[in-house]
């Protein structure tokens, strides 16, 4: 137990090569899963909040077996907060537009008025829209929250 | 105090599971929940939105209004953790 802790404290952990060479052969993976849960949502169980988390633990794991500033260097705050919002935007916005071509309000049907497709598959295609949007939101807000309480906010070294 | 937060969560926890013992049986084909919607899902939901995944036809169409104010919910987490904690380097 005490070598665990001076390992610990010495940061032997995060500079181990079979972490960092596992992490480094896991990642993009976990991110191909994340998008093909989001994705296949309509066809299997998955959808935009568990491709989302999947997405931010990607990068979670990638601070983790290295340290913050790498997943920082793969995906820097400023466009982290950007996905962030422009996911929330995709969800109200479609939404919004739903309302605005004379349609109810989040009724993807009425999107026909801009794309002449059939309005059941608008309300298919609609669904994956807004899937996209909750996946963008979830994923920078979880890596977000990582950040932000692993570090104390400023960003500099994480656990 | 200790014994205070005990007494409460006890007393909470013994009101929650009085509670649970109107809940309907589980998988009880006459339920509250089972007959209002459901059928109307069951019957419907691929006929109208094309999708074959029910549980994505009712997350995102029919209780789509929901599933945006969650999402809108952990936006707002999100920002108040970076409104609170990160300090910029500038």
């Amino acid at each position: 137990m005490k070598i665990i802790r001076q390992r610990v404290e010495q940061r032997e952990f995060g500079d181990n090569l079979i972490i960092r060479v596992s992490a480094r052969i896991l990642v993009p993976f976990i991110q191909l899963f994340g998008l093909y849960v989001i994705v296949h949502g309509h066809y299997s169980p998955g959808g935009g909040f568990q491709g989302g988390v999947l997405l931010g633990a990607s990068f979670i794991l990638l601070a983790l077996a290295f340290d913050l500033k790498t997943s920082l260097q793969f995906f820097p705050a400023r466009t982290n907060v950007f996905f962030g919002n422009l996911g929330a935007l995709i969800y109200t916005g479609t939404a919004l537009v739903c309302a605005l071509v004379g349609g109810l309000f989040l009724d993807y049907s009425a999107l026909a008025a801009l794309l002449p497709i059939d309005p059941i598959e608008w309300r298919s295609l609609g669904i994956f829209i807004v899937e996209v949007g909750v996946g963008l939101a979830v994923m920078s807000i979880m890596l977000s929250l990582y950040w932000d309480i692993s570090s104390n906010g400023d960003l500099d070294e994480g656990l | 105090m200790k014994a205070l937060a005990l007494f409460a969560t006890l007393v909470t926890g013994a009101i929650l599971l009085y509670g649970t013992q109107d809940f309907a049986p589980w998988g009880d084909p006459a339920s509250p929940a089972s007959t209002r919607v459901s059928a109307y899902y069951i019957e419907n939901s691929v006929r109208e939105t094309h999708v074959p995944n029910l549980v994505t036809a009712v997350l995102g169409d029919y209780r789509g209004y929901d599933t945006m104010f969650e999402t809108v919910v952990i936006y707002c987490a999100g920002l108040a953790v970076i409104c609170i904690l990160r300090r910029t380097k500038e």
